[in-house]
């Protein structure tokens, strides 16, 4: 069995930019996804936050919990603004400073889709990142297009749990040819803190998808909320993996759209899409068939992965 | 300039062509962000302007309603942008030709909104605008009639850019980002805050009223234009004054003339700033009327004339008020000529009171 490769055991900074008072719920993963985005990246980090469950408990005027500069947006904005930002630093001469839009599923796999695949077309340089609760957590536990197949919310009650499988973000956003595509989660803090550097060393557009767990949304106790994660890749319903994106170089032929896929986390012991999906009360209602075929998609894609990281093969 | 993003719609595209043009010869030092639609057009300047730098874009009719959650963000949160709207109409049939209903229905979203009549006011109303903008913190569309005056051509001044550079100095916002003092912009204002920022977003169109006067009498002083929150043409003695916005003013003046020149004492106030309103400045041209009549080439479904009824409330509270015909001419383009416009004032001498309804000018039956 392989164990996690290729991730040197770093110390986090010990600098702090993301400050006590933080209103978020008990075992959010969220500010503790950001807590360690902001180690890596540093105080020349502009934040811009669209409607989400992270733009009320970052603190209400006149506070904030961040000690970077923060812009508010419109929901399905994200990405441009964040695009406007960079264009507007980068005439002022920041060259230095990095511009992160740090979305929910809503504002990146619905709402904020259009923004987001308009930036990634123009390889914008700025850093997207969706910190993915897998519905809509700010208003209430409502279904988006992230939420996986056969979990309850407000919009898929009892009689009608969610029968469609959950939107494929990262296929999505390595289709627009994007400098650098990574997944992530707080249960892999060393990894993440080493993607968000990586990412701000790379210029152009950069999305890091985090799955981000919400104990009331997922209906698990606050707790286990990493220990949920952990799972998440344990199973490989949610693999930790990066995608770069390789320059043309006339030494070995390769072409822009050659794409180099790492995965970071192979499985230390494997848990079924079952287990996984029993920790949380989310999937209460979960039909067999939903489990059966969510292993089979899970697997097929881990195989895909595991080959796209031997073949190196293009989109 | 620092940053435009902009997306392409008729009758704006030559506005989006040019500019494209002007950034890559750099014969203007501007970023240009060629977005994907018009709310990410308007979003990419929250960005831009609240990084510090002078933003523009420029859109028109169903470009600009998609803009709207925008334009009340970006006024709300005070980002001196600049906008060129070209007024074109908006319905459930498609119709690219001029009309202002585009504009009017973002009447409410603390941007400041000037009407120009020709292609020298439209150049000379940006350049103010700038200055206008940075003043008093509050977002200004600039909008002028959709091919009457976009797809027209005009001899015009174009000001040397040392002296516009001079009339509208580096911009430094009162508020910038910055890092060593990190901020938070557009935040969360609970129920103990909004209100309040409601208010002060209300006090600053009163600025903007006090200080545009202000503008246009330095802007005449350089450049030798004189501009106004409204321009009159011979009311001073008038009975009846036409008020109109945009290209129908063009049309009005020669109706104007022909008729005074039969004896008729009729007059003519063209709208120029109508967000906010000059309330004091309308009472004291139209209050001295016997007979106002407004031509709309707009529309308020269920209401009539935007401006006829804005004039209406204006001078509610006034002593003098004299009746208001209102007139609904040229939708979507439909040309409105001096004939119309002296049929129209025709009907106004001879009809000792208005209808309550509008009067819809050449409708066919």
């Amino acid at each position: 069995m392989q164990k996690m490769i290729d991730i040197p055991r770093q110390v986090l900074v010990e600098e702090e930019l993301m400050q006590p008072g933080m209103t978020s719920c008990q075992g959010c993963a969220a500010p503790i996804s950001m807590k360690i985005a902001l180690k890596a990246l540093g105080e020349r980090t502009v934040v811009v936050l669209p409607a989400c469950c992270f733009a009320v408990f970052v603190g209400g005027y006149p506070y904030s919990s961040l000690k970077v500069p923060i812009i508010h947006c419109p929901f399905e904005t994200a990405a441009v603004v964040a695009s406007g930002a960079a264009a507007a630093l980068d005439v002022r001469g920041e060259k230095d400073v990095v511009v992160m839009a740090w979305a929910g599923d809503g504002g990146t796999f619905d709402i904020g889709m259009q923004a987001l695949s308009g930036a990634a077309e123009r390889n914008e340089n700025i850093l997207f990142v969706c910190y993915d609760n897998e519905a809509y957590m700010n208003t209430g536990i409502q279904r988006s297009s992230a939420t996986p197949m056969g979990a309850w919310t407000t919009t898929t009650p009892a009689g009608s749990i969610k029968e469609e499988s959950k939107k494929d973000i990262e296929q999505i956003m390595l289709a627009h040819h994007i400098s650098y595509m990574a997944t992530a989660s707080a249960a892999y803090p060393d990894d993440m803190f080493r993607k968000f550097k990586k990412a701000r060393q790379i210029t152009g557009m950069k999305f890091i998808h985090l799955l981000s767990a919400c104990p009331p949304g997922w209906r698990i106790d606050p707790a286990n909320s990493i220990q949920v994660m952990r799972m998440a890749t344990q199973s490989n319903v949610f693999p930790i993996y990066e995608v770069s994106k390789l320059r043309f170089s006339k030494d070995n032929q390769r072409f822009e759209e050659d794409w180099e896929y790492t995965i970071n986390v192979f499985p230390e012991r494997k848990v079924s899409v079952k287990a996984y999906l029993k920790s949380q009360g989310r999937f209460g209602l979960i039909t067999d068939e939903m489990i059966d075929y969510t292993q089979k998609k899970v697997d097929r894609k881990w195989n895909e992965l595991v080959q796209k990281q031997n073949n190196r093969i293009s989109l | 300039m620092g940053v435009i993003s902009a997306y392409p719609i008729t009758p704006q595209t030559t506005i989006v062509e040019e500019l494209s043009e002007m950034c890559a010869s750099k014969d203007l030092d501007a970023r240009f962000i060629k977005v994907e639609s018009e709310h990410s057009a308007m979003a990419a300047l929250i960005g831009a302007a609240t990084t510090g730098v002078r933003t523009f874009t420029a859109t028109s009719g169903n470009g600009l309603l998609l803009m709207h959650e925008v334009l009340h963000w970006t006024a709300g949160a005070r980002l001196p942008i600049v906008m060129a709207n070209v007024n074109r109409a908006v319905s459930g049939v498609w119709n690219i030709w001029a009309e202002q209903t585009d504009s009017l229905a973002q009447r409410d979203t603390g941007w400041i909104q000037i009407y120009c009549e020709s292609s020298q006011e439209l150049l000379d109303a940006v350049i103010m605008a700038y200055k206008l903008a940075e003043k008093v913190m509050l977002p200004v569309m600039i909008a002028y009639d959709a091919f009457f005056l976009s797809h027209t051509t005009e001899i015009v001044d174009i000001p040397d850019a040392d002296l516009v550079d001079r009339f509208i100095p580096p911009y430094v916002p009162p508020v910038s980002l910055n890092f060593d003092e990190p901020r938070m912009f557009g935040g969360f204002f609970a129920t103990d805050y909004f209100y309040e920022h409601r208010y002060t977003l209300q006090q600053a169109t009163h600025e903007a009223l006090r200080y545009y006067p202000e503008v246009c009498r330095e802007f005449h002083g350089v450049f030798g234009r004189a501009y106004g929150l409204v321009e009159t043409c011979q009311t001073e003695d008038a009975e009846v004054i036409l008020v109109t916005a945009g290209a129908i003013t063009s049309v009005s003046r020669i109706a104007i003339d022909k008729l005074r020149a039969k004896g008729e004492r009729v007059g003519l106030m063209k709208l120029r700033m109508f967000r906010p309103i000059p309330v004091d400045c309308w009472r004291d041209v139209l209050g001295k009327a016997r007979k106002v009549v407004v031509i709309d080439r707009n529309m308020s479904v269920g209401l009539g004339g935007v401006f006829a009824s804005e004039i209406r409330s204006a001078l509610y509270a006034s002593d003098n008020r004299p009746p208001i015909y209102s007139v609904i001419a040229g939708l979507g383009g439909r040309d409105v000529t001096p004939e119309d416009v002296e049929g129209i004032l025709n009907h106004v001498l001879t009809h000792d009171k208005p209808s309550d309804e509008p009067l819809f000018w050449g409708l066919k039956q």
